[in-house]
């Protein structure tokens, strides 16, 4: 029988062989639909998509990377996401998890490759260097980039797992001693799904598989190929403390009366208001808490070249390669500028009853904010 | 044809390494150790601020995350001469001790066990049965036949499916598999579990850290002010969700992962008397409960011990050049001024230069360099880090707590102290050191909470924040136990840069190349005299290899029995005709 004509089940079939019910699929493309942020009327579409979509087999290679990636993935928190998701896209080769070694992965590796050609999602974590013709990272015998080419050729689509793939990360900060590429600059004509952050939250990347296997399609993405759901307001916008920013009120150092009292940490270098994830809606671990929140400044780590945009403790307004194109925007206008107008508005709505108090803290904000421009 | 086998790579492991062997009937009689993957990252750091530091050389590893941004702000501490406050030094220790826990258990479950643990024959197992065995071992309330049935149901379904994931292809049914399949379904039934449990100790980080994996550091304390009276910092609901995380982690080892391991570990006691290795063990010491400043204090002891004599524990000491050196004598680096010399990591240097074969190559010319390890040594000597040389140097100290808590185990195995100096010594001293980690972070949590208590709220210490402040040259060397082993950094600081910055990390102590006099490191050394019942199927090889917890991705390979160089899976067919 050729690999074509072999029965392969659906979604729905296998969730069912494994022992779960209707009623359970059911709840989980409920949990899927509310996790994507969908309306109800989308729970009957996915779940239709799941019943007659066959199961999608998944590559993930590791190059320079630290395996944070991994990690973070088998962080995400949802229920079923850990029961079913792990096992339902059919995770046919990873260096962190699998039985196989050796001939046995590679072999692994190989059957999908060829059986599902055209069909599968190859998942990239970390870089390819390709300094000294790609000496600097083997696998198996070759290199980093002999082993992606061959692996991308019959790849439906590709998901670059973090800032190593999607932006070259640590490895490629000045002086960039291995020449490490992202992928997306090493192969062009197949479409590349960013996921950048060092790691991408878990339910991040939980969700964009869930999308991709949900919708037979892949999510819609921005000018730098990231997910638009996940990547398409900035960490400042959603941030908790945002209102002391608006009002001015700044932790100075770390430890001191106002970062205890949890003001903002922009002057202590947050690069929030440059960093475009999903931190300060969907938090971290199930929710748990984000860097601002546990009181250190946002490094910026899901934005391109972060790190020789520091240094890290030093107030940015305008940093060069944060989400070129778009609007890192206007921090400095922000900043400046509009600030004034935009504490008053925020005392007002925050209803803060108390005049003087209101007062007090725009002329604080006021004082502050020259503080920082001069 | 049957002596030709091919492991290429290893999984479960973290990193790229590879491992050459030569068998000769039926043993190891050597092997060769390689690294296959390099980004400089302590070049990327000069010329940085110190205090940015700890984030880039954290992205050192994602699996033991938090280990490298410890040894590193505790670098630039004491170069800077930071005394950090008492909160500050229980939530690094807290967060360590979160770290044991976690990467320990994930280690054992989700990279060791399936060395192990048959997941297949499982599928005939009785269930009544295993549930007798697992109450009969914990009293974790998991444990009834209808769950154990449950889960053999799951698995057979998922089975019957045909895609196996990450299950295809593991060396099911191997000879050298020799748990009962009653015990192989509790094994499976803990792995699903650890697998869930696996994401919530991590939350400590979070709640400290902002996020798990690669929480955020502060050289001078940590960023996360405590304000008990007012919202904006760690209040009583963030440190009560630490107890009880802690709390429940600490249930998880009692009652799973240490009951599991003692009765795998009882089915596999022939592994006592493989893998034993040179026997020289290096601990750096860790967990200061006095400060960071008095080792005295430390939970776990630093020494090294020499030949397997305990009874005499050397003294360590990072800034003497006469003890810790590094050497490229067999890696892909040149030094300024000749190979031949070692250099003490206050002077080190990482001048890539790769001179390996051409990929896609089959083999490594291992006569000439062949990784991208460097290769440190003590005194010139060679050293084994990482649980077992911790438990050995505080057995050997004296330390009464882990004293009895390996002779505890030891009893319970039934088996002499020799036992440990194994790859299943290796594998029980991690298990058994993770128990000893959750109880102290119990203690650092008291301690802390005893600490606000009584007043103190400090977190961090800025009073050296602004580099105005610095000398104008500063060195400094900062380390801890990391869960693989000894982990140090040394900087040098000039004019508020980073003007040098080494690290020398457990996996290059264990999986270093040999030295000039031809000296192994711990993997090299301990694979020789192993056992190998298949050459197809080296599954030998991955059991001791992964004793150590590589942080590095293995590829293997292996000579034939007249030594001659054999050809790699991929390239099996034409090598054949």
């Amino acid at each position: 029988m050729s690999a074509s004509e072999e029965k392969r089940n659906t979604y729905y079939e296998s969730i069912i062989k494994q022992g779960y019910s209707r009623r359970d699929f059911m709840k989980f493309t409920t949990y899927m639909a509310a996790f994507m942020g969908l309306e109800n009327s989308m729970v009957g579409q996915i779940a239709k998509s799941l019943e007659t979509t066959p199961r999608l087999p998944v590559i993930w290679e590791h190059y320079q990377e630290c395996t944070c990636c991994s990690e973070s993935f088998i962080r995400s928190d949802h229920p079923i996401v850990a029961d079913i998701i792990l096992d339902k896209i059919s995770l046919d080769y990873t260096l962190t998890l699998m039985a196989a070694s050796g001939h046995q992965a590679e072999a692994a590796k190989q059957e999908t490759m060829k059986k599902y050609k055209g069909e599968y999602i190859l998942c990239v974590e970390g870089s390819i260097p390709l300094g000294d013709d790609g000496n600097y990272c083997c696998i198996a015998g070759k290199t980093a980039k002999q082993s992606f080419l061959e692996a991308a050729e019959g790849a439906k689509a590709i998901i670059a797992w973090g800032s190593c793939a999607s932006n070259g990360c640590v490895q490629s900060a000045k002086p960039n001693p291995t020449e490490a590429t992202p992928i997306h600059k090493i192969l062009k004509n197949k479409p590349i799904i960013r996921v950048p952050g060092c790691p991408p939250i878990g339910e991040v990347m939980a969700g964009v598989i869930v999308h991709v296997v949900a919708f037979g399609r892949l999510p819609e993405l921005d000018g730098q190929g990231r997910p638009k759901a996940f990547y398409s307001k900035r960490v400042h916008d959603s941030c908790y403390r945002r209102p002391y920013y608006d009002a001015g009120l700044f932790a100075e150092t770390f430890d001191d009366k106002n970062s205890k009292e949890g003001y903002c940490l922009y002057k202590l270098g947050c690069k929030g208001p440059m960093t475009y994830n999903s931190c300060g809606t969907l938090k971290w671990n199930n929710g748990v808490s984000y860097p601002i929140q546990s009181g250190h400044g946002c490094l910026g780590c899901s934005e391109n070249g972060f790190w020789d945009n520091g240094p890290f403790y030093e107030r940015k307004t305008n940093v060069p390669g944060f989400s070129e194109g778009n609007s890192a925007d206007t921090v400095g206008k922000v900043a400046a500028g509009v600030l004034v107008g935009g504490i008053a508005v925020h005392a007002l709505a925050a209803n803060i009853s108390k005049r003087k108090e209101v007062k007090d803290r725009i002329e604080r904000g006021i004082k502050n904010e020259q503080h920082i421009d001069s | 044809m049957a002596n030709r086998i091919v492991v290429d790579p290893i999984t479960r492991i973290e990193g790229h390494l590879r491992i050459e062997a030569e068998i000769k009937d039926g043993k190891i009689v050597d092997a060769f150790s390689s690294s296959t993957m390099v980004r400089g990252i302590e070049n990327i750091v000069k010329g940085r601020d110190p205090r940015d530091v700890w984030a880039f050389v954290q992205r050192t590893c994602g699996v033991c995350t938090t280990v490298h941004a410890l040894a590193s702000v505790r670098t630039v501490e004491d170069a800077l001469g930071i005394v950090i406050p008492p909160n500050a030094e229980m939530v690094r220790n807290i967060m360590e001790g979160a770290l044991y826990m976690h990467d320990h258990s994930v280690h054992f479950y989700h990279l060791h066990a399936l060395d192990w643990v048959d997941v297949v024959n499982a599928l005939k197992a009785d269930p009544k049965k295993t549930s007798e065995i697992a109450q009969s071992i914990s009293k974790w309330p998991k444990s009834s036949t209808g769950y154990f049935t449950d889960v053999q149901n799951r698995v057979k379904k998922f089975v019957n499916t045909g895609q196996l994931g990450i299950f295809a292809n593991g060396y099911w049914g191997h000879p050298q598999m020799k748990l009962p399949a009653e015990v192989n379904l509790l094994a499976v039934a803990h792995y699903l579990e650890a697998l869930e449990w696996q994401k919530e100790i991590v939350k400590v980080h979070t709640i400290f850290g902002g996020k798990n994996p690669h929480p955020n550091y502060l050289v001078g304390g940590m960023a996360c002010a405590i304000n008990t009276q007012t919202a904006g910092g760690l209040t009583a609901e963030r440190l009560a969700y630490v107890g009880q995380l802690l709390q429940d982690g600490k249930e998880f080892i009692e009652q799973v992962y240490i009951p599991d391991l003692l009765a795998i570990a009882s089915f596999y006691k022939d592994w006592a008397g493989i893998g034993k290795g040179f026997g020289n063990y290096m601990s750096y010491g860790d967990f200061p409960t006095n400060g960071y400043a008095d080792m005295a204090g430390f939970k776990f002891p630093q020494g090294v011990i020499l030949d397997r004599d305990l009874s005499k524990v050397h003294d360590v000491d990072h800034r003497s050049s006469e003890q810790i050196e590094e050497f490229v004598n067999n890696s892909w680096y040149n030094y300024s001024d000749g190979d031949d010399k070692g250099k003490h990591p206050w002077d080190g240097e990482t001048n890539i230069k790769y001179s390996g074969p051409k990929p896609p190559y089959d083999f490594l010319n291992v006569e000439e360099k062949y990784s991208f390890v460097k290769t440190p040594r003590w005194k010139g000597m060679p050293m084994e880090v990482g649980p077992l040389a911790r438990l050995l140097v505080g057995y050997g100290r004296g330390n009464k707590e882990i004293q009895e808590a390996v002779n505890a185990a030891l009893a319970h195995l039934n088996v002499p102290v020799d036992a440990l100096f194994s790859t299943l010594g290796r594998t029980a001293a991690r298990g058994i050191e993770t128990q000893l980690v959750a109880n102290w972070t119990m203690e650092f949590y008291d301690t802390l909470m005893n600490n606000i208590k009584n007043g103190d709220e400090r977190m961090a210490n800025m009073d050296n924040w602004e580099p105005s402040s610095w000398p104008k040259e500063a060195k400094g060397v900062g380390f801890c136990e990391a869960p693989r082993g000894a982990l140090a950094h040394w900087i040098k600081i000039k004019d508020g840069k980073t003007e040098n910055y080494q690290q020398v990390v457990p996996t290059t102590w264990n999986a270093s190349p040999r030295d000039a006099k031809g000296q192994r490191s711990a993997y090299e050394s301990t694979l020789i005299g192993t056992p190998i019942a298949n050459p197809e199927l080296p599954l030998e090889i991955i059991r001791t290899i992964h004793s150590f917890d590589p942080c590095l991705a293995c590829a293997v390979h292996l000579y034939d029995e007249h030594g001659k160089h054999i050809s790699q899976v991929q390239n099996i067919e034409s090598c054949e005709s």
